[in-house]
């Protein structure tokens, strides 16, 4: 039988403070941030930042939201638009009417009125399990477009219905141009991975992987079951809550309550299908495959000149039904998302010989 | 020496079919009890009934002096019962230790905030969780495995640390459904050295589901033996061993 001695890392009595796996992880965090904040705001044009990057990063958020539900704690939701929609109309009215209330204040108000809706609606989880509380967390996706468009207090009574982003800023800074704007959501986006990093590492991340895994073993267990399961969808909503604020007022400008409608959250269950489950970096693959493949298909459909084949909308048709069967065939192949590349490039690098 | 675990005409039926029939035996501080019986005697739905995963139809239940007719599982952990499964019940796709850490829950006193920012009460059940997994996962073992996906090791390493998470939380009383089952002669003779060092390192009184008559008779201190949801016999294993009624029940028909 091995002993504890065996398998202590072979540090010797002089180990250096930081271990190298910790050195690794501390450089990799500082690439990203100076990728994010330094080279990609010099060197992306406004249509890169504006049409591609901000949407791609936002729906990236979107993604770890319900993946935290979904892939961590084995819960199902198909109401992520509209938790989203919840946190733009909130932050929309807060503004309105707390004049004066700072940019952070208004997007932690909004994310904690999303997570205390998501909480509501994530009730049944405590009856329901699988296709059950799917369908019933579709209510959710059904009332609040209801209520947003009968009851035009919460557009500030627009005749449209609409509302439109306020002007941002933060200290004094502007943040309406397209840097501006990436910016806000880059940061925004940074501070909520590095919380669902502290989520998923503490006892209550672990607590929810062991009731997906087993919940009847995790009852057993003494693990309380019913209030993490809420706790999930709390944190879930309120993840969402901010992202649908960045979506409205970052990347659209302006939102109804249409714009958070059951596609988009079909989307965002798409980009944890496709960017693995239980993953945090994998939902930002997701999301580039959703915003740049329709993208692609288009640019593709203009560089081949079918246009005289068919009218607009056959082509249209034909972008979705290539779309899906990409989608399919990425499911096929790769049945634990693109995160699986992550993952694979991680141990390839691990592998190679130590000097 | 007071019982630990009392239970009096304990009756328990799955729509019309009856799994235990007013069955009655107390288990005594300390003690390894095991329960025989051939397949379907009812012996796992005692052990659910025990710890709360089924409801008894009627009868009761006294455990550490507090009398209760039903319970739920959580409530049980809380009371200090322990459980590992017949079939793997691990969390899969978690590292041992990180499934060792999840058996600690019902100490755990931090709200889910200390313990995603890390302050407050956090701090120390961190420590605390670390100690004690390390060195349950020292006790049985499992230090080459601990960091290990569970998913990915053998039959008999996984049932280990069903035992190491069932034990981490250092119940009163641990209930072992087949802890030796789908093991090889080495493996259940260690497993049944490592059941019988548990129960006298920490004094944890355990009660047992094992098929193998020979481990069984060298292991338990008591014997009670099942067949269909009633009590066949009941007491030291050599009074058990000689038992006509036992013989004819269990070790002399073919099932």
């Amino acid at each position: 039988m091995t002993t504890l001695q065996d398998t202590l890392p072979d540090t010797g009595p002089a180990a250096p403070i930081l271990s190298n796996a910790a050195l690794l992880r501390l450089a990799v965090v500082a690439a990203g941030l100076v990728v994010a904040f330094g080279i990609v705001p010099a060197v992306a044009t406004d249509y890169w930042l504006s049409s591609i990057i901000i949407p791609t990063v936002v729906m990236g958020l979107a993604g770890i939201s319900l993946n935290l539900l979904q892939g961590y704690a084995g819960l199902v939701s198909l109401g992520s638009a509209a938790f989203m929609s919840v946190g733009v109309f909130s932050a929309y009215n807060l503004i309105l009417r707390v004049p004066g209330l700072p940019l952070p204040a208004v997007l932690l108000l909004s994310g904690l009125i999303a997570a205390a809706v998501g909480v509501f609606f994530g009730l049944p989880a405590l009856r329901f399990r699988g296709f059950y509380l799917g369908a019933s967390t579709l209510g959710a996706q059904f009332f609040f477009p209801w209520l947003f468009t009968n009851y035009p207090w919460f557009s500030n009574d627009s005749q449209s219905l609409t509302i439109s982003a306020p002007r941002l800023e933060f200290l004094g800074y502007d943040l309406q141009s397209p840097v501006g704007r990436y910016l806000f959501v880059a940061t925004v986006t940074a501070l909520l991975i590095g919380l669902a990093f502290l989520v998923v590492r503490s006892r209550l991340g672990r607590e929810w992987m062991a009731i997906r895994d087993q919940e009847t073993a995790a009852s057993v267990l003494g693990i309380r079951v019913a209030r993490r399961k809420l706790q999930a969808y709390a944190i879930s909503s309120f993840f969402l809550g901010i992202t649908g604020v960045l979506w409205g007022f970052a990347y659209l400008g302006t939102a109804d309550a249409h714009t958070y409608n059951l596609d988009k959250s079909f989307q965002v269950l798409f980009i944890v299908l496709i960017g693995g489950t239980a993953t945090i970096f994998g939902n930002f693959l997701g999301a580039a495959f959703i915003v740049l493949t329709p993208i692609l298909l288009d640019h593709l459909v203009l560089a081949a000149n079918i246009a005289y084949l068919s009218d607009q909308g056959a082509i249209t048709n034909l972008q979705r039904v290539i779309f899906g069967a990409i989608i399919i065939f990425i499911l096929i192949k790769e049945p634990d998302g693109l995160s699986a590349w992550i993952r694979r490039g991680a141990e390839a690098l691990r592998a190679r010989p130590k000097t | 020496m007071a019982s630990l675990l009392e239970l009096s005409d304990v009756s328990l039926s799955f729509r019309g079919v009856t799994a235990l029939n007013a069955l009655s035996f107390a288990v005594a501080r300390g003690e390894i009890c095991a329960l025989i019986g051939p397949n379907g005697a009812g012996k796992s739905s005692l052990l659910n009934v025990i710890n709360g995963v089924y409801r008894a139809d009627a009868g009761d239940i006294v455990f550490d002096g507090r009398r209760f007719e039903a319970i739920r599982p959580g409530k049980a952990a809380r009371l200090g019962i322990g459980r590992t499964f017949q079939h793997n019940a691990l969390f899969r796709r978690l590292t041992v230790r990180e499934n060792v850490l999840a058996g600690l829950s019902r100490h755990g006193g931090a709200s889910f905030i200390e313990n995603v920012f890390r302050f407050g009460r956090d701090r120390q059940e961190r420590r605390d969780f670390s100690a004690r997994a390390d060195r349950v996962i020292a006790f049985l073992g499992l230090d080459a495995a601990r960091d290990r996906i569970v998913s990915t090791l053998s039959y008999g390493i996984q049932k280990r640390v069903d035992l190491a998470r069932a034990l981490v939380s250092e119940p009163k009383l641990l209930l072992l459904d087949e802890p030796m089952a789908g093991m090889n002669q080495d493996e259940k003779t260690e497993m049944s050295r490592i059941i019988a060092e548990v129960n006298r390192a920490f004094g944890t009184t355990i009660v047992l589901i094992e098929h193998d008559v020979g481990i069984v008779l060298g292991l338990a201190h008591h014997i009670v033996v099942l067949d269909y949801g009633r009590k066949v016999a009941d007491g030291a294993p050599d009074a058990v061993r000689n038992d006509p009624d036992v013989i004819a029940a269990y070790l002399g028909t073919v099932h």
